[in-house]
This record gives C-alpha cells, sequence and structure tokens, in this order.
C-alpha cells in the first residue's frame, strides 16, 4: 500500500478548568501521515506544543484499541469523529484529507462537567452502576458454572448489550443528553440472564432513579446514541429497558 | 537464600491445609480495619470487593477516570480453567503441569498448584456474576484450546474476555461501595508506601485532577498495579501502565523479582513508522485456526495472494510438528525474529510475518455444507459460509486489524510481528503473596509469582483472579490476625510527614528542570535501547552497553526534561514524567539481571546459551532459582536467591516439536 501525508488545521476546545470559560483555539499540523491513528496525530500535536513553550491539550485516553471507553472527542460534530462503529483511538487519518480543519471538543452534557480541554467527569456512569448495575453474589457463593445451562440465543444477546464501554458518547450524542442507552444495555445485559433475574425490579427501579438525580435529560427516540455508539448497543434495549420499569412497577408491592 | 514460606506436605493437600489453619479476623474486627488495595484491574477489583463482602474497610485506588478501564479490559482470547468440561484429559495436575513446564520451570510449585486447584471457583463465580461467557447450543459454556496447551480448557467471550470478566469484578466492586465497604478513588495515583516500624501502614497518592498530595493509612497495602511492559515504550500495553507502584515499593525494600522475564508476544499489528504509539495484539487464539508463514524465497516481494502454496514455508509446522502454530508464544516470536532476521520476512518494513485464514474459512466453509446439509454448493458459496464462521469466531478482532491497516483480512492474510505484552517478573512474594516488606502485599501481573520464564496464553487472567477472589482472602487474614492489637496511625504520624515530603520534593524537582525535551522523547530512547539490547535476543556484549546507556539517559532526563503546567492542576505530562523517571531506574535493573542469568529459558533467551537448533538452553545446575533485587542506592542491588525444588515434576528441556 501506498501512503500519503497530510497537513491539516486544527480548531481545539481549550479549557483551563471546570471554572474558568474555554474557548477555540487553532493550530496547524504538518505531514501528518494517513497511517497514523487520531491520538497519535494528537500526540505530534502536543510534542509541537510542549516544544515551543505552549501547554499540551488535555485529553483522556489508555488502551487505544477501542476496549477501555476512556477516549471521548467529539469530532466535527460526532462523538468519536466519522467512522461507525469506532471509538476515538481507533480513528485513522485515513478519514482525513490535505488541509482539512477538523473541529475537536469534549463531550458536552451538564452530568460530565469538564475537568480540563477535552477532558471530562464521567463518575456518574459509575454511581448509576452503583445503584444496582450488578447480581448480588459474594465470592465463595457460586455453583458449577454448567449447573445453569443458558439458551445460546440469550447468551449472546446479553452479550451484545454487555459490550458497551461506557464511554458516554450517547450521551455526548444526544440533544436531551440522555443516558438512556448506556443505562439500557446495563440493564438488558442483566436482564436476559437467569442470574440477574432475583433482583430484577430493584435494580431498574434504583438505577433509573440514580439517572434521573444524575442530571441526565429525558429519551425522546431521536436514536443519535444508537448511531454514535462505537459498540454497536442497540435501542432496541431502550425498549427492553422501559418494558422492565413498567413491569417492575406494576408490580411492585 | 530467601524464605517462601511454602506449608509443607503433599502439594496437592498444602492449600487446603494452609486454609484449614490460617488465622481468621473475627468480623467485629475486620470492620475496624482499614486496607489499601492499589489498583482495580481483575487483581485489585476482585480482592477490593472480595475483602468488602468479608467486612474489611476497603480504600481501593486507580489512575484511570473509572476502575472499570483498567488494563485487564483489552484482554481478549480467554481464561483457563481445570473444569474439564470437553472430557479431554485435563485436570488440576494438567494445568499445574503445562504451567510450569511453559514457565521453563522457573516458576514455584506450590503457587502453581494452588493456582490450578481455584482456576475452577474462579469460572463458577463469574458465571455468578452474569459474565456472559461464550456458550454451545445445548446452554453449556464453550471451550477453545489456546496457545502451548493440548486440551480445550479456555473459556472466553468472543474476544473480549478481560472485558467482560472486568466488568464483573467492577460491578462486584461497585457494589461494595454502594455499601459502603469500599470508597474508591479514581484518579488517584500512588507515589509511596509509607512504612512504620518496618512495616507497611500506608501510602501516598496524588490526586491526579488537583495535583494535591493526600495520605492514607491501611492495616496492609496490596499492590495490583499491574505489569511493567511500557518499559519498552512499544507495548500492547495501555498507555498508561507503569511500574511506579511497584518501583515505589521497591525502593522502600520490597525485593523485585526476575525482572528480565518479559514476554514478547507473537501476534501483533506490526510497527507502521517512527509516530507509533501502541502496538495492538492479535489474539493468540487466532493461531489455533490461522497459519503462519513467510515465503520460501528471500525478499520475495510478490502479495501474499500471488505466491504459490508450494513457495510458502509454514516455519512453524516445519520446525514444530506437534505443536505446529500452537507452540508456546517466546518460541512462535523467536521464530519469527530468526525468519525476518535471515530476510524472509514480509510486509514494507519487512518485519513481519503472515497469519494466514484461507485454509481455516475453507474448512469451516466445508464443515457448514455438511451441518445443514447442503448439495451443489460452488466454491464461492463455501467460502462464504466458511467466512461467516470465522466472523462469528473472531470478527471483532479482524475489524480491529482493518481498521487500523486499511487492509481486508478476510481477503489477505494478516502481517504480524512479535511486540511486549507481559512481564512474568514483578514483586518477590511468598506463598501468601506477601513481599519482603511486611503488610505489603502484590497481586496480578504486579508480582512475579507463577508464571515462571514464560507465560501461557490466558492463565494471566486466571493469576490475577485467583490471588483476588480466593487467595488474598485467607492469607490477609492469617496476618491481619496479629495487627488487631495495634491501634491505626493517624496520618500525623511522622513517617507519613516525611514521606509525603520526599513525594512532593521530588515532583517540585523534576517540575523546576524546565529543560528542553519532552517526556515522550525519553520514553521513546528508552524503550529502544532495552528492545533492541534486552528484547527478544540478549548478549552480555549489548546488556553491558545498554546499562551503560541507560544510566546516561537517566543523567540527561533529570537535567533536560520539560514538564510544562503546573503541580497543583490537572496535569497529565507530569504524571507521564513520573512514570517516566521510574521506568529508567527499572530498565537498569532488568539488564543487570539479564546479564546475571547466564543461561537461556522462556522469554529470557541469551545468545550465548542455545542449543544446536537455536533453542533455548537452560543451565538448571547454576540458575534454578528467583532473582530477587533487593535495592541498595543508585545503580546498585544485591541479589537474594530463592532456590526452586521441583517436588513432583521433574524438569526436563521443553520439547514441542
Ligand atoms: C492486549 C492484551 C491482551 C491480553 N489477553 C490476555 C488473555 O487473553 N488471557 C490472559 O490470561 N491474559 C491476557 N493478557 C494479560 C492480562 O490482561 C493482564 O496480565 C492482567 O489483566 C493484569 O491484571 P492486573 O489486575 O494485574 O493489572 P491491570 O489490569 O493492569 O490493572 C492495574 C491497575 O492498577 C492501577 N494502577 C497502576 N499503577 C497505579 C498507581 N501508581 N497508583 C494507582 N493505581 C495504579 C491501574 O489504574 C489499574 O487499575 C493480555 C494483555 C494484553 C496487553
Ligand atoms: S452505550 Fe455505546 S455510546 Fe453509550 S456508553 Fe455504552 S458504548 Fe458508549
Ligand atoms: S483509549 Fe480505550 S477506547 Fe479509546
Amino acid at each position: 500500500m501506498s501512503h500519503t501525508t497530510m497537513n491539516l488545521n486544527l480548531k481545539v476546545w481549550r479549557q483551563k478548568n471546570a471554572n474558568t470559560p474555554g474557548a477555540f483555539e487553532m493550530y496547524r499540523v504538518e505531514n501528518i501521515s494517513d497511517e497514523m491513528s487520531f491520538l497519535e496525530m494528537m500526540d505530534i500535536l502536543n510534542e509541537q506544543l510542549i516544544t515551543t513553550g505552549g501547554e499540551p491539550v488535555a485529553f483522556d485516553h489508555d488502551c487505544r484499541e477501542g476496549i477501555c471507553g476512556m477516549c471521548s472527542m467529539y469530532i466535527n460534530g460526532k462523538p468519536h469523529g466519522p467512522w461507525q462503529a469506532n471509538t476515538t483511538c481507533q480513528l485513522h487519518m485515513r478519514a482525513f484529507k490535505d488541509n482539512d480543519t477538523i473541529v475537536i471538543e469534549p463531550w458536552r452534557a451538564n452530568a460530565f462537567p469538564i475537568i480540563k480541554d477535552l477532558t471530562v467527569d464521567r463518575s456518574a456512569f459509575d454511581r448509576i452502576i452503583q445503584a444496582g448495575g450488578y447480581v448480588s453474589v459474594n465470592t465463595g457463593n457460586a455453583v458449577d458454572g454448567n449447573t445453569l445451562p443458558i439458551e445460546k440465543a440469550k447468551a449472546d444477546e446479553a452479550f451484545a448489550a454487555a459490550m458497551c464501554i461506557g464511554c458516554g458518547a450517547c450521551v455526548a450524542a444526544c440533544k436531551n443528553s440522555s443516558a438512556m442507552l448506556f443505562l439500557s444495555a446495563k440493564v438488558s445485559h442483566l436482564a436476559l440472564l437467569p442470574q440477574g433475574g432475583p433482583e430484577r425490579k430493584t435494580r431498574v427501579t434504583n438505577m433509573v432513579a440514580q439517572l434521573d438525580k444524575e442530571g441526565f435529560g429525558a429519551c425522546t427516540n431521536t436514536g443519535a446514541c444508537e448511531a454514535a455508539c462505537p459498540k454497536e448497543i442497540s435501542i432496541a434495549n431502550i425498549a427492553r429497558l422501559n418494558k422492565e420499569y413498567i413491569v417492575a412497577g406494576l408490580t411492585s408491592e | 537464600m530467601i524464605d517462601a514460606k511454602i506449608p509443607t506436605g503433599d502439594l496437592d493437600k498444602k492449600w487446603e491445609d494452609y486454609k484449614g489453619h490460617c488465622k481468621l479476623v473475627n468480623p467485629a474486627n475486620k470492620r475496624k480495619m482499614e486496607v489499601i488495595v492499589v489498583g482495580t484491574g481483575l487483581a485489585g477489583a476482585s480482592a477490593a470487593a472480595s475483602l468488602g463482602e468479608m467486612g474489611y474497610k476497603v480504600k481501593a485506588f486507580c489512575f484511570q477516570d473509572s476502575p472499570r478501564r483498567a488494563h485487564s479490559i483489552a484482554a481478549q482470547g480467554g481464561i483457563n480453567a481445570a473444569k474439564n468440561y470437553q472430557n479431554d484429559g485435563d485436570s488440576v495436575f494438567r494445568l499445574f503441569y503445562d504451567t510450569i513446564k511453559g514457565g521453563d520451570y522457573r516458576a514455584r510449585e506450590a503457587n502453581v498448584h494452588r493456582l490450578a486447584e481455584v482456576s475452577t471457583n474462579i469460572i463458577d463465580q463469574c458465571v455468578a456474576q452474569g459474565v456472559p461467557f461464550a456458550r454451545e447450543y445445548g446452554g453449556l459454556l464453550s471451550n477453545r484450546s489456546f496457545g502451548g496447551t493440548q486440551v480445550q480448557r479456555t473459556f472466553y467471550a468472543a474476544g473480549q474476555t478481560g472485558q467482560q470478566l472486568l466488568i464483573g469484578a467492577y460491578q462486584a466492586l461497585e457494589r461494595q461501595v454502594a455499601l459502603g465497604n469500599v470508597q474508591m478513588f479514581a484518579r488517584h495515583e500512588m507515589l509511596d508506601v509509607v512504612k512504620v516500624d518496618g512495616k507497611a501502614k500506608g501510602i501516598i497518592a496524588r490526586n491526579l485532577v488537583t495535583g494535591e498530595l493526600e495520605r492514607h493509612f491501611g492495616y496492609a497495602v496490596l499492590l495490583c498495579t499491574g505489569g511493567y511492559g511500557n518499559v519498552f515504550y512499544l507495548s500492547t500495553n495501555a498507555m498508561g501502565s507503569n511500574v511506579t507502584a511497584a518501583w515505589k515499593a521497591h525502593k522502600q525494600g520490597a525485593y523485585f523479582a526476575n525482572p528480565c522475564f518479559t514476554q514478547i508476544h507473537p501476534t501483533c499489528i506490526p510497527v507502521s513508522g517512527d509516530h507509533q504509539s501502541k502496538l495492538t495484539l492479535m489474539s493468540e487464539s487466532l493461531r489455533n485456526d490461522g497459519r503462519i508463514w513467510v515465503p520460501k524465497k528471500k525478499g520475495d516481494d510478490r502479495k501474499a495472494n500471488d505466491i504459490p502454496e508450494e513457495e510458502r514455508d509454514y516455519y512453524l509446522e516445519r520446525r514444530y510438528p506437534a505443536f505446529g502454530n500452537l507452540v508456546p508464544r517466546d518460541v512462535a516470536s523467536r521464530a519469527a525474529k530468526e525468519r525476518c532476521d535471515a530476510g524472509y520476512g514480509v510486509g514494507t518494513s519487512k518485519q513481519a510475518v503472515y497469519l494466514d485464514y484461507a485454509a481455516a474459512i475453507e474448512r469451516y466453509g466445508k464443515t457448514e455444507v455438511s451441518k445443514k446439509g447442503l448439495s451443489n454448493v460452488s466454491h464461492e458459496e463455501i467460502i462464504a459460509l466458511g467466512k461467516e464462521v470465522v466472523k462469528e469466531k473472531y470478527g471483532n478482532l479482524f475489524d480491529m486489524y482493518a481498521k487500523i491497516t486499511g487492509e481486508n483480512p478476510y481477503e489477505v492474510p494478516m502481517r504480524i510481528y512479535p511486540a511486549v505484552h507481559y512481564t512474568m517478573g514483578g514483586l518477590w512474594v511468598d506463598y501468601e503473596l506477601q513481599t519482603s516488606v511486611p503488610g505489603l502485599y502484590a497481586l496480578g501481573e504486579a508480582n512475579f509469582s507463577d508464571h515462571g520464564a514464560n507465560r501461557l496464553g490466558a492463565s494471566a487472567l486466571m493469576q490475577g483472579l485467583a490471588d483476588g477472589y480466593f487467595v488474598i482472602p485467607y492469607t490477609l487474614g492469617n496476618n491481619l490476625a496479629d495487627e488487631i492489637y495495634n491501634a491505626p496511625i493517624p496520618t500525623s504520624h511522622p513517617a507519613f510527614e516525611a514521606a509525603e515530603k520526599t513525594v512532593a520534593e521530588r515532583i517540585a524537582r523534576l517540575k523546576n528542570i524546565n529543560g528542553k525535551q519532552t517526556v515522550e522523547s525519553f520514553h521513546k530512547r528508552l524503550g529502544k535501547i532495552i528492545w533492541d539490547k534486552c528484547g527478544m535476543a540478549r548478549n552480555a556484549e549489548g546488556l553491558k552497553q545498554a546499562i551503560a546507556e541507560v544510566q546516561a539517559l537517566k543523567k540527561e532526563f533529570w537535567s533536560d526534561v520539560r514538564i510544562p503546567g503546573e503541580i497543583n492542576e490537572y496535569n497529565p505530562e507530569l504524571d507521564k514524567a513520573n512514570r517516566v523517571a521510574d521506568f529508567i531506574e527499572l530498565g537498569e535493573l532488568m539488564c543487570v539481571d539479564a546479564l546475571a542469568r547466564e543461561e537461556s529459558c522462556g522469554g529470557h533467551f541469551r545468545e550465548e546459551y542455545q542449543t544446536p537448533e537455536g533453542e533455548a538452553l537452560r543451565d538448571d545446575e547454576n540458575f534454578m532459582y528467583v532473582a530477587a533485587w533487593e535495592a541498595k542506592g543508585e545503580h546498585e542491588w544485591s541479589l537474594h536467591k530463592e532456590e526452586l525444588k521441583y517436588d513432583v515434576i521433574k524438569p526436563s528441556q521443553r520439547n514441542y516439536k
């Protein structure tokens, strides 16, 4: 394969901390190979900034292979950028061409306050899990794994929901900043499995209550979340969540 | 010689006996005892959750924004357990035996046997938590075989096993947070261990958002901080993985064991250029079905699909007919390096070999045809059916490859090359997972304990969860039972004050250098030295040079590094500088260890010590020991040896032919 290089203009959101207003800054990077990942391009920008006496752009990232859910950039108006079913760290510069201007922003949502530049605080997601996103089984309580056969189709469906990486792109994509896709993925994962059965009602009730407390917006079924989700979590999970919630309400004592 | 406190008695009774006789802490006392868990990957999250469930007051720390993001999340292939669900001859003994042999006879029998024993409980626990393991149509758990073994004992969740196991442990942990038994400190980095009267009694941690230093007391400190593969700069580890916690412990008196035992994984996506920031693993499970080859002709520039079958050299199948493409990692990696060094490498860099799925796609296609009872099926249809099967098994890996390289692995063979992946070395621990500092424990990849000189696939997840769910809950109690008589130590104690001062001074010193070179540039240079001279092949000459180069690099770092921003704010460059400074010191120790070990074993291949066929040549007479290094001062260490005794297994030359 032959490779090309490009020069780019970057319009990046800079913000010192949660209490200081932010603004866009323009930067130029040159000789960017189309084989680079997007974050490697950002590394080059940062090296350039540091060596010329500037301050590097702060952004979250860790695994750089699309699984930890840490990276979180809003690129040209889309969470995780232009590619479908993709995280920022997996986006490669092949997606851009010479002299493009790329606009880079943080996730924007009241429930995700900005820490610095492109880094936001997503601890609300952990608190939602704390409200019930688990099976209450202490270490040592388990019986042999194969005493509980699970229909393959069900197991696969539960797995598809459990693939959520907790990145928050669904929230960033939604005009209401709703976190319903994230929540529905967890509720579905556990509702589809027999292990999740005993706590099915309390789980959904408590997790929804926590969701509201964190200040995420309401779901108006725009489907923007599903389109932005790097793990292609299906919006059908939201329908399941709603059903679980209604059933829990109707049948609670 | 150092004592690992291995219980006496028959190997298969040791753990049972230990559990039957260890001291316990009564529930009322547990509620009064604070325990610190640094790191919330598989090892840390499972430990923190289990200890919380038992009633201890746990404080857990991680540097990411959430415990769900620990590097364990990236593990792809699977987790071993001696369940023998496939009735193919597996047993606790066989898993134990394979692990010892795979580790090239440099691991402790007692620890490894315990690991094999508890492996079955891990699967049960994870299933109970709702971990969605792969299943058969009958609803039962599915298994696959994994590099280096001949039985199917690996449990998996597509190519995301680590993710699913970690989410399981994370959820158990968050449940304990909700119940108030665990207090979670995310975006915190441990920067020192605090010792009082020779015992670990707390840590100094930096709040990464505000830059503030914090003091935390605990009756014991558990380091579950992962491996140090990023010393090589390029590795399959997450960007933030670091040695800092383990290194601080080392400087406080914890021995560092076998630092030169690092694992280079054979199937990773090759380096594409200088900009490369990390390497991506293609799970070893791909070797179950893929065939590895290079052209028979040197410097063959034809496209892979244009090279006819008879002009391909399936070198692993040729050299190791019994195990073929499934030889252990160290063997597969060296064989790839050998072919590339000899001029048979492929791709633009010539530092790559092919991993080919064409045969597997056709084979699976034919199986589908007969499964579905189809007749008159064209070749194209067979291939299409085969691709479906491969997609179901490995789809996410193939997608990942396509995204990174821009090539379609269903159509053209993947290019792969070995990359740094795992570190068998780590903090020395005894049978109870306690380091040489009382009260300080190491779990998971951070310790050295179970994998000897080479780790078998799917056994790191097993070890991390074994340590956290099933070992530490017993061994910690055995020691804390005596601590209940000691009052908690206030963090105003002079030991805390002094430790915080040391940390603050070091940070200030780093910041004030105000030099010209970036942290990243130093890290890259360090990585190149270690990769070239302490990587897949090592020799005395190169190691001596590397030691001198690393020492010079350290001087340069401390006089010319540039860290922008402020100390008391969110400052990722400062975090990185702290870590790279420790990696540099570790790099030196790795070379010192590699130089001292005048034999080849597992991942440690000294060019001077090989068989005529180029295989690793061990020297059991002189080197059948764990090298545990004690820090003595700048550039100075003293070596303690823990002799390895094989009571049950008779060491032999590993033979995969
Ligand atoms: C790409 C890849 C694939 C793999 N696939 C497999 C596989 O299929 N099967 C298998 O068995 N093994 C696999 N492994 C190996 C396995 O994933 C790891 O060895 C294992 O997950 C390590 O777990 P851990 O809990 O010890 O550490 P980690 O998961 O690395 O967790 C370390 C924790 O420590 C914290 N930490 C570190 N330093 C500090 C500090 N100073 N202060 C505060 N917190 C700190 C981090 O925040 C994190 O929470 C794979 C590894 C890689 C790189
Ligand atoms: S549902 Fe999708 S977009 Fe939302 S947090 Fe999970 S992976 Fe990210
Ligand atoms: S950095 Fe882990 S998903 Fe992007």
